[in-house]
């Protein structure tokens, strides 16, 4: 039951404004996020599931305010808890598709814990954190993405935290399946959307996500168009890690146990690093990677098969059901020791 | 159930009408075990019994200290037994601590067992003792001294047992229980059983337990010091199947009697802490119910899961104890505003902070209607004995689901861990749980409001045609969207308060323990009810026109309340806290209540509230 019995109903044919809601979208105009939603809107036709089975849980922040514009089921919660809350509403309803909606701060700060716990578990939920390395909705401060010696309003000198790195820490806490793509790579993210939404157990995507207002451009390697040349990485399984322009083709290749880039025809197609996505180890040595030394994937780096918290429950219930018959409180009053007054 | 009892060979047997008695000993003496096994010897000998477990915070604390000493209370009676007793009949020290710490105690003139094999130099250092107190002549004036070498005894009986010296020792205990059990003439069948149930696959220790059991049994019989022994005789309790019940293990079984009766199966989430774990590993027992329990991450966790629960048409219970609460907070906020159904159970005990673990207390009530960030209001109801939670558990699922709104239930520490005989309930007599989840289209919004109740429609996600969002934004009435203006938020806030006052609707008419007016009301919740009660009908005995009422429903208050309170010259108000209720009484209705306020992490004592009731009485406060 990956999304659960959602997938026995047959689905309506639907388009992209089926899932649009009669909400007016309030981000600020020219916000990463609408080319997101326009991307989950875009892709939610193609997992033909009834939109009525479908939640979009979400904490707080910009990015939270996702499920108001999604014509689907949603739980617009409190900062950081959305992975808590979606791990009950699975446990209570394993028939439903639900996504958790995320940033990094709602996601990587106030609930890093929960973001730690619902992938250990793998529940199965797909996750979208929206990553723009700054607190948008507070207007403006540093967030656990940003940069050491980011100035913010918060830090007027630079701040003294080191960055957390979304993709290491989901690998490290036992993901199942772990994705990036960039705001602005719409058909990306509705690749990497359909592949995550039909990944059974928890899957964590970072989306790349522009905070036009506060924090400009932070992902500008991705955006700048010679700099995306030079630095994209695309991750497919079976495929060679190779990127940069047509003429100057580069690798990265294991060097011992560091990853290295080379220029790609220095190297016999032997020593290339094939990209697997069963392999989690390299995943995690993908997820560090990143300009100006390395280049930066996107793509899945790590899909594999785990065991789903919500259906080891579901399972440990139904053969208690099946082996003992359901529960009957009258019985259970009146065993053990008991004792007659009369 | 009880046999007519024959006193032992030259020895006289005296009725009484109850007893008070605590083992105490090292925490790993096994005294909890010993209290339950003289518990369930006194229920099958039909006595009426209230019990108080006490035990370090500690999990091994160090042999031989005065905070090691872990203790077991009871008072088992052929009347009705209100509370574990305040002073006791008889006193078993293991130890030197446990005497050091119990002494104070026991009733001059009580019976005191001790065991002296315990009372070495090293023993006596560790409780602070500078000369054995066993050899000197106060004890003995004072009480009934019954100096018996527990462990020599013990390993006599076992010699021949292929057992290790710690294996042996272990089972001194056991003497104990079989000395008092003679003493009080209870039967020892219960235990038999017991130790054969639970060492079935040990049998040397089975024997072990068995010989030491029937030792300590036979030396009361035999030994010349004990000339006398006693006999309780049967309470008038209600006819009917009675077992023992723990207020945690009711509570459980209160929420597994809702998911039978409303056909909703329950995620309880939980992060364990004391004095609130044993609930989770209670329900993890029953999936057979449906109830699915998280061991959350935290206690945000635990309760968001069920919020998440909830939304998803499930039944979201989670539990904890006030510090885990104050965590909550937040979330319960959003319940309120979400309006999803929602329980929570609040098992108090000593505060603020980490405070006292395994201590009980009353002083969550504030936090419970008041604790949370802006105007949150929430339902609090509170059981008044173990017996009681589960009645009280099974009452907030269905004021949760009937309302739409989160239900808090202040359980305390003494409730929690202690027990009492309870008559069993046909489930059939329960009120039904009636849950009808929304699947009409026509008409719909998320904030439509039932007339009578104003809860709103209950969708359970993957209902065609009812996608909606809510959230914890303010938001429109009846529309359910985003909503910023100035009067509506007015108008959710007073619907949501209003919502919550209308629970008064379910509130039965309040009994009144005594005349209907008269000069002293004492007020009372939770799980003082016994010693309230207890003290009260003392008062009464002694010709005072006294009454008292015991609050289950504290948000919102009996309707009738207001006027009962102004039928007595004098209201009294005894709380384990510095005085919430009391407050709230004198804030709600003007009422010069009196507060009687003891906070020692310990039950209060029917004395003291009878003292307190006298002097108010009386005028002298
Ligand atoms: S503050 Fe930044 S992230 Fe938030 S809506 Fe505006 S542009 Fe988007």
């Amino acid at each position: 039951m990956s999304a659960g019995g959602a997938e026995a109903k047959e689905a309506p044919k639907y388009t992209k404004k089926d899932f649009e809601s009669d909400q007016d979208v309030r981000w600020c105009p020219g916000c990463g996020d609408y080319a997101i939603l326009s991307a989950v809107q875009k892709a939610m036709p193609d997992l033909g599931i009834p939109k009525e089975d479908i939640v979009f849980v979400s904490g707080i922040g910009c990015s939270s305010r996702f499920p108001y514009y999604m014509n689907t089921y949603g739980f617009h919660t409190i900062h950081g808890r959305a992975p808590a809350i979606a791990t009950g509403l699975r446990l209570a309803r394993p028939d439903l598709k639900v996504f958790v909606v995320t940033g990094d701060g709602d996601g990587l700060s106030i609930g890093g814990n929960h973001m730690l716990h619902v992938l250990r578990r793998n529940v199965n939920v797909t996750i979208l954190l929206f990553n723009n390395r700054i607190y948008g909705l507070t207007k403006g401060q540093y967030s656990p993405t940003s940069e050491l010696g980011k100035v913010t309003k918060s830090t007027p000198v630079g701040s003294a935290d080191r960055p957390v790195n979304p993709l290491a820490f989901a690998l490290g806490c036992g993901a199942t399946f772990v994705g990036r793509t960039v705001d602005r790579n719409i058909p990306h993210m509705e690749e990497m959307l359909k592949r995550a939404a039909r990944h059974r157990g928890a899957a964590f995507v970072e989306i790349l996500q522009n905070c036009n207002v506060y924090n400009d451009l932070a992902w500008n390697v991705m955006y700048d168009k010679e700099q995306k040349l030079q630095y994209e990485l695309r991750l497919e399984h079976g495929k060679p890690l190779l990127f940069g322009p047509q003429d100057d083709r580069r690798a990265v290749i294991m060097d011992g146990v560091r990853p290295k880039v080379v220029t790609a025809k220095d190297v016999p197609a032997s020593a290339l690093w094939v990209h697997d996505e069963s392999n989690v180890n390299a995943a995690k040595l993908l997820a560090d990677l990143f300009a100006p030394d390395f280049p930066v994937p996107i793509g899945v780096l790590a899909a594999v098969a785990g065991p789903v918290y919500e259906e080891i429950m579901l399972d440990q219930e139904q053969k208690a059901i099946s082996e003992r018959g359901p529960g009957d409180i009258a019985k259970l009053l009146t065993s053990g020791d008991t004792w007659r007054i009369s | 159930m009880s046999e007519i009892a024959a006193p032992a060979k030259g020895k006289s047997l005296k009725e009484l009408d109850r007893a008070v008695v605590r083992f105490a000993g090292d925490s790993g003496d096994g005294m909890q075990l010993t209290g339950e096994q003289f518990t369930t010897e006194s229920a099958w000998a039909g006595n009426d019994i209230a019990t108080l477990p006490n035990f370090p915070a500690e999990i091994r604390a160090p042999a031989g200290t005065l905070f090691g000493v872990s203790s077991f209370q009871l008072q088992f009676g052929s009347q009705r037994v209100y509370t574990p007793g305040d002073r006791l009949d008889c006193l078993v020290a293991m130890n030197p601590a446990a005497l050091k710490v119990h002494l104070r105690d026991l009733k001059p003139g009580g019976l005191l067992v001790v065991n002296t094999a315990a009372f070495d130099k090293r023993n006596l250092d560790k409780a602070g003792y500078a000369a054995n107190p066993l050899e000197e002549s106060t004890l003995a004036e004072r009480y009934r001294l019954h100096k018996v070498d527990m462990t020599g005894l013990t390993y006599e009986a076992v010699k021949d047992l292929p057992l290790g010296t710690k294996e042996k020792d272990r089972t001194k205990n056991f003497f104990a229980l079989g000395l008092v059990s003679w003493i009080y003439t209870r039967p020892l069948e219960p235990t038999l059983e017991w130790i054969t149930k639970k060492f079935v696959k040990n049998p040397s220790i089975a024997e072990a337990n068995t010989r030491v059991l029937k030792a300590g049994h036979a030396y009361g019989e035999t030994a010349e010091i004990f000339a006398e022994h006693y006999t309780v005789e049967a309470a008038e309790m209600a006819p009917g199947l009675y077992r023992a019940m723990t207020g945690n293990r009711a509570l459980a079984w209160g929420i597994l009697a809702a998911a039978e009766r409303s056909k909703v199966p329950v995620v309880y989430g939980a992060y364990p802490i004391t004095p609130a774990s044993d609930i989770l590993h209670e329900l993890a027992l029953h999936k057979r119910f449906r109830v699915r329990t998280i061991q959350a991450e935290d206690e945000i966790a635990a309760i968001t899961a069920a919020i998440g629960a909830a939304f998803g048409g499930a039944i979201g219970v989670t539990g904890s104890s006030g510090p885990g609460i104050a965590l909550k907070g937040e979330a319960i906020g959003l319940a309120v505003t979400a309006e999803l159904p929602l329980v929570i159970f609040d098992i108090q005990r000593g505060g603020p902070s980490t405070g006292l673990p395994t201590k009980t207390e009353q002083a969550d009530l504030m936090q419970a209607m008041y604790g949370r960030n802006s105007e949150s209001p929430v339902v609090v109801l509170a059981p008044a004995t173990p017996g009681d939670c589960f009645y009280v558990a099974y009452e907030a699922v269905r004021i949760a689901t009937k309302y739409m709104v989160p239900v808090m239930v202040l359980s305390d520490g003494f409730l929690a861990n202690g027990s009492e005989p309870w008559l069993i309930p046909d489930p059939q007599t329960l009120p039904p749980i009636e849950i009808g989840f929304r699947t009409e289209k026509e008409g719909f919004f998320p904030y439509l409001r039932d007339p009578a109740t104003l809860a709103r429609p209950w969708v359970r996600p993957g209902t065609p045609g009812l996608e909606h969002r809510i959230g914890g934004i303010e938001k429109q009435d009846v529309t359910g969207n985003i909503s910023y203006d100035p009067d509506n938020h007015d108008h959710m806030v007073r619907t949501r308060a209003e919502k919550v006052r209308r629970v008064a609707q379910e509130i039965p008419p309040t009994t009144i323990n005594g005349p209907a007016t008269g000069d002293l009301l004492v007020v009372g919740w939770g799980g003082t009810y016994g010693a309230i009660t207890a003290a009260v009908e003392r008062a009464q005995t002694e010709g005072r026109a006294v009454a008292s009422i015991h609050l289950r429903y504290l948000n919102p208050l009996p309707p009738d309340l207001g006027h009962i309170l102004r039928e007595y010259r004098k209201v009294l108000v005894p709380e384990i806290n510095s005085g919430q209720l009391v407050r709230v009484l004198r804030a709600e209705y003007l009422v010069d209540a009196v507060g009687f306020n003891r906070v020692r992490g310990l039950p209060l004592a029917s004395e003291e509230i009878l003292e307190a009731i006298t002097q108010l009485v009386e005028g002298h406060v």
